[in-house]
């Protein structure tokens, strides 16, 4: 690949990152798993001066459960989240989303972090965040602060995150209650971003009634939709096929996706309207399982 | 162990030689070649479709440090190189100097001292444009008031580039008139593009002291375009060396000759430097060779009872800015005129028109006998929707309409001769082996349940036309379509072999050995077959259209009988017998009825250089130009069972069962490595893979996120198998196999896509057939 001349600085801690971020501002650019920044490098639409390498710094990649969250580092990679049993235990629709994130050579260097700092809106990991209730954690040489997932992405490419900003971790509260989730993607071939992508995350009361329904909506509009509709119409509801069906239908109706090589904008409607239903369905299994 | 599996001629599976190489990454590529004082080169391409070019300032591109030169059309129009000719006999802008006619139009080239640079300095180009309305529809492009695309060319009055047919229209015509059903599809065979792994490029080294060109190029025919090299570029052809080292899949891509070989093969005769070209992903998948494009209107006409009686066809190709076709001078749309397929049927006709639309330009065979893949998909498509009209199963249908056995050779209402099949044969296995009654009822049983799930079965029973060709019939700018073969024996026993065609993947360092081990009795790991650099090979055409092995191959046996024949004479000499009383076996000549009385080959050869008999000329080697007395028909059926998501309109395939016959089988796991590549690539068409644009004539498909190419997760698991009917002409009863199962392979994905919706009245989804596009024929269907 044959990029834009560009200067490279890998620091050794988060606080020398923030620095250098401090500093150049809108022309630096963190690189994490390089999957997305790498690309358009090698395309010559992006051309950053500086590009800040978080590769080395130590402590940003873990996944640990505390305090009745599961919290993961911005710098664990999708297949890291794929094979980790403390995700597939506290955050089924995270397990199911990882391994269908692009391909495996992909998915051994991507991050968590850089999937949602870059806010694509074919990027499944935004959806899997919005219907899991997720907070962000994001750092700056000033402080900290943390946004609520659902207010993270602001449209294409676009993040609440600040150019002297890195995304730290983010952190998905623990159900209370019996509980599933699961992710489905529509996609041409391995390695495709999705067509339409669907991530749900139920909980259960005592009563075997929906406490929480969360979905979140993949390639469906400008950024990583919350199917706000659908989810409230769940919440206190009989996890019933009419349910899940009518979810399916709000969630469709709510939705703005676009016609494009991957199938018109109707098609798409009616897939988010069949992969609401079919999710439902499959979360509350596991939720029963639970 | 027997001898004959000491010695491994055909039949024998072994082991590729070439592969130790490759998987160890020792492979040489064009891109692995670095010369000293190596320059680089970059080309700026087109951002427009269509646009009228008003100035180009290269100044400040110029002045970039690190930059050697700019060319751009108006340097090379001194030369008189701004325009070459193509392989269809138009011609194509090498850098566009009037104007530029497709995205991604080569316009100018910067040679630097490093690529960095050079590409940092193409963004310092500008260029003057002045955008021109685009023609993207062939449809469009054809209708009177459209945009004139070649108006360069003299007496060019409108956006056709030729009009063409084949077989009687009148019988045609009247067997339509009297049909009493006649079914008609009307389909597009999608811009797809071969995707070679290795994108194209080249390495010119002109010598200033000798004058002697030295192109390391990505060609699948050196020969042919070192002696176009030579007619384009004026210079002398014994000082053209070409030399394609490996490469890293051809599959038609690397047929053409592409700008940016001429215009760094200029760039070091003028700078005396040599000069790197290496395209990038897009720069590949936007500008070179794209493959078919067809949109075709076919018409079957049947009796009730299921007998096929003609059928008609009439086809808009989409040829892009230049006709640029890789293919036989004499035809226009290719071999699409075997359109017959496997059935026998009394009449045919075709009628084609080519468009020039603002596309790149293209029409290379890919991993396809000149269009005979279009041709293919469309007979199995008429077939399987005859069989729904009339209530038949497209199975009975078939066997039905089949050529038989005992009608070979059989000559096909557009003058094609079959030489050898046995299609019923062929079509039983498949069934037989997927099991299909029970397909057909767990289908009925789905469609009763009314789930989500929908079984479909599709068929496809192809046949081929590969090998050119005879050189009454087949030439390519004027040069004849024979291949030859030079074999030596050198007095240890030792063999080089050396060919006029050039291996991309196909095998023929191991495949071509085995011939002359089943000839000459040299083990293949002694014979050395060297091809790709045109000064130490005879001449000959290229591997493309499966035709290596009719016309190559057929070459090399034949060369090595000749030696075998001279071989004979030495035999008689050493054991002092008569060359009548002498008998070949294996590897040894014997005196008849005393076989411990013998000498083998490696014997023979080291006599004719220590010990010839008087008056024979010494040595053991040969040359052998072979010209095919016909073209070879490989076939095969293919039976694929897949399950559709109402739901969704998403597909798997759940079996595919592949029988092919290709005649005898030299090595029957590269066979196999061959036919697994093209039920991959077939498959990959007719799912996902399309080159398309937007009404501004922008490229969309145009890296591997846009091209979807399949990969291991999604290629479905293969059952293949194979029935032997030899080619009667061919020396050692072989076909070509190479393509087979991209031509037949796509029909039978979408025939099964289309059979599992057949009983909502869906007919077809034209490819690649996408979940969106099921979906969209179920609401159509009223699902
Ligand atoms: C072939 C291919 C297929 C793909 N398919 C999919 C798919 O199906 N689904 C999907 O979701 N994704 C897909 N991706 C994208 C992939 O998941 C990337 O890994 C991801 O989008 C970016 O993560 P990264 O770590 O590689 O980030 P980088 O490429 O390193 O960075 C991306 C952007 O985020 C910024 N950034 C990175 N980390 C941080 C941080 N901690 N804080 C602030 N800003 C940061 C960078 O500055 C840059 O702007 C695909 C990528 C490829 C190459």
């Amino acid at each position: 690949m044959y990029p834009p001349p560009f200067d490279y600085q890998a620091p050794d801690s988060l606080e020398e990152a923030l620095a250098i971020l401090a500093e150049h501002g809108y022309e630096a650019k963190a690189l994490a798993g390089g999957q997305s920044l790498i690309p358009l490098l090698k395309l010559r639409f992006a051309a950053p001066a500086v590009l800040v390498d978080l590769g080395r710094i130590p402590g940003l990649d873990g996944v640990e459960a505390a305090d009745g969250e599961l919290r993961i580092g911005a710098l664990a990679r999708h297949n890291q989240l794929a094979a980790s049993p403390l995700v597939a235990e506290r955050c089924p629709a995270a397990s199911a989303a990882a391994p269908q994130i692009a391909d495996p050579l992909v998915r051994n260097l991507g991050t968590l972090g850089g999937s949602l700092a870059h806010a694509d809106p074919a990027g499944d990991w935004g959806s899997v965040m919005i219907a899991c209730g997720a907070q962000l954690v994001l750092a700056s040489a000033g402080g900290r602060r943390t946004v609520p997932a659902t207010e993270f992405f602001r449209g294409v490419f676009d993040t609440a995150l600040e150019p002297t900003e890195l995304l730290t971790e983010v952190r998905i509260p623990s159900p209370r209650g019996p509980a599933g989730g699961t992710y489905l993607k529509l996609e041409r071939k391995v390695g495709d971003f999705a067509t339409v992508g669907v991530a749900v995350s139920l909980e259960l009361d005592g009563a075997g009634r929906i406490a929480r329904a969360g979905i979140g909506l993949t390639a469906v509009g400008p950024q990583n939709l919350r199917a706000a509709a659908a989810e409230e119409a769940l919440a206190g509801a009989e996890p019933t096929a009419e349910a899940f069906a009518e979810a399916g239908r709000l969630a469709a109706g709510g939705c703005e996706p676009a016609s494009d090589v991957r199938g018109s904008a109707e098609y798409k409607r009616h897939v988010v309207e069949v992969y609401v239903r079919r999710g439902l369905a499959r979360a509350l299994e596991i939720a029963r399982r639970s | 162990m027997s001898e004959g599996t000491r010695i491994c001629g055909i039949g024998h599976s072994v082991k590729r030689k070439e592969d130790d190489r490759f998987i160890r990454g020792r492979g040489r590529y064009v891109e692995d070649v670095n010369l000293p004082r190596m320059l680089h080169m970059a080309l700026l391409r087109s951002p427009l479709a269509h646009a009228r070019i008003n100035a180009i300032d290269a100044s400040a591109a110029q002045a970039h440090p690190g930059v050697v030169a700019v060319v751009t059309g108006k340097d090379l129009e001194a030369h008189k190189l701004a325009w070459m000719p193509t392989l269809s006999g138009d011609t194509q802008a090498v850098l566009a100097t009037d104007k530029v006619r497709f995205q991604g139009q080569e316009v100018a080239a910067v040679i630097a001292e490093d690529p960095y640079v050079a590409r940092d300095a193409l963004e310092l180009i500008a260029v003057d444009y002045d955008p021109l309305p685009a023609v993207v529809d062939p449809f469009q492009a054809l209708a009177p008031e459209a945009p004139l695309i070649r108006d360069e060319k003299e007496g060019q009055a409108d956006n056709c580039c030729y009009r063409w047919q084949a077989g009687d229209k009148e019988a045609t015509d009247r067997a339509f008139a009297a049909a009493e059903v006649v079914v008609k599809l009307k389909t597009h065979y999608p811009r797809c593009h071969p995707a070679p792994l290795e994108t194209c490029g080249c390495v010119a080294d002109v010598d200033p002291a000798t004058g002697k060109a030295t192109i390391y190029m990505t060609s699948q025919a050196p020969h042919a375009h070192r002696t176009l090299f030579a007619l384009v570029a004026g210079l002398p052809e014994h000082n053209i060396q070409i030399i394609s080292p490996d490469v890293g899949g051809g599959f038609g891509n690397k047929v053409p000759i592409y700008p940016g070989y001429v215009v760094a093969t200029a760039a070091s005769l003028l700078l005396g430097r040599p000069v790197k070209w290496i395209e990038s992903r897009t720069e590949n998948l936007i500008s070179t060779g794209f493959a078919r494009d067809y949109h075709m209107e076919g018409e079957l006409a049947l009796d009730r009872d299921g007998t096929m009686r003609a059928v008609r066809v009439k086809l808009t190709s989409d040829n892009g800015a230049f006709f640029a076709d890789a293919q036989p001078t004499k035809f226009k749309a290719g071999l699409f005129h075997i359109v017959t397929g496997s059935y026998d049927l009394k009449a045919a006709h075709v009628e084609a028109t080519g468009a020039y639309t603002n596309k790149a330009p293209g029409g290379v065979a890919y991993r396809c006998s000149f269009r005979v893949t279009e041709a293919s998909f469309l007979i199995e498509r008429l077939v399987q929707n005859a069989a729904y009209e009339l209530g038949m199963d497209p199975a009975e249908l078939r066997r039905k309409n089949f050529i038989r056995a005992d009608q070979f050779p059989y000559r096909s209402a557009t003058g094609f001769v079959y030489d050898s099949g046995d299609y019923h044969r062929a079509l039983d296995l498949a069934l037989d082996k997927v099991g299909y009654a029970a397909l057909r009822e767990e289908q009925e049983r789905l469609r009763r349940e009314g789930g989500d799930k929908l079984l479909g079965i599709g068929i496809a029973s192809f046949t081929e036309v590969v090998g050119a060709g005879p050189a009454k019939d087949y030439d390519i700018a004027g040069l004849k379509m024979f291949d030859s073969a030079e074999l030596r024996v050198h007095p240890t026993g030792k063999a080089i072999l050396k060919i006029g065609v050039q291996t991309q993947g196909q095998g023929h360092e191991t495949t071509f050995a085995q011939i002359v081990a089943g000839e000459l009795g040299i083990p293949p790991e002694d014979v050395l077959v060297q091809h790709g650099d045109t000064d130490n090979t005879p001449y000959g055409l290229g591997t493309y259209a499966s035709r290596s092995t009719p016309t190559a191959g057929a070459a090399t046996a034949v060369v090595a009988r000749k030696l075998r024949d001279k071989g004979r004479k030495i035999a008689a000499h050493l054991l002092e017998a008569a060359e009548e009383d002498l008998e070949w076996h294996e590897d040894r000549f014997r005196v008849k009825g005393v076989p411990e009385k013998s000498v083998t080959i490696q014997d023979v050869a080291f006599a004719a250089y220590t010990n010839p008999p008087e008056g024979l000329e010494a040595g053991l080697e040969g040359v052998h130009y072979y010209d095919p007395p016909n073209m070879t028909y490989p076939f095969g059926s293919y039976v694929v069972a897949v399950e559709v998501d109402r739901g969704t309109g998403e597909w798997k395939v759940r079996r595919m069962v592949a029988v092919d016959d290709c005649g005898v089988r030299i090595n029957p796991m590269i066979v196999e490595g061959q036919i697994h590549g093209g039920l991959t690539e077939g498959y990959g068409i007719a799912a996902m893979e399309l080159i398309t644009f937007d009404e501004d004539g922008n490229c969309i498909g145009s890296s591997f996120m846009d091209y979807l190419l399949p990969t291991a997760w999604e290629t479905p698991k293969f059952e293949t198998y194979a029935t032997v009917t030899p080619s009667p002409h061919h020396p050692i009863g072989a076909k070509g196999v190479g393509e087979s199962a991209t031509v037949g392979s796509p029909a039978a994905y979408v025939n099964a896509v289309i059979d599992a919706l057949a009983h909502l009245g869906v007919r077809n989804i034209d490819m690649p057939v996408t979940s969106a596009k099921v979906w969209e024929a179920l609401q159509r269907a009223g699902v």
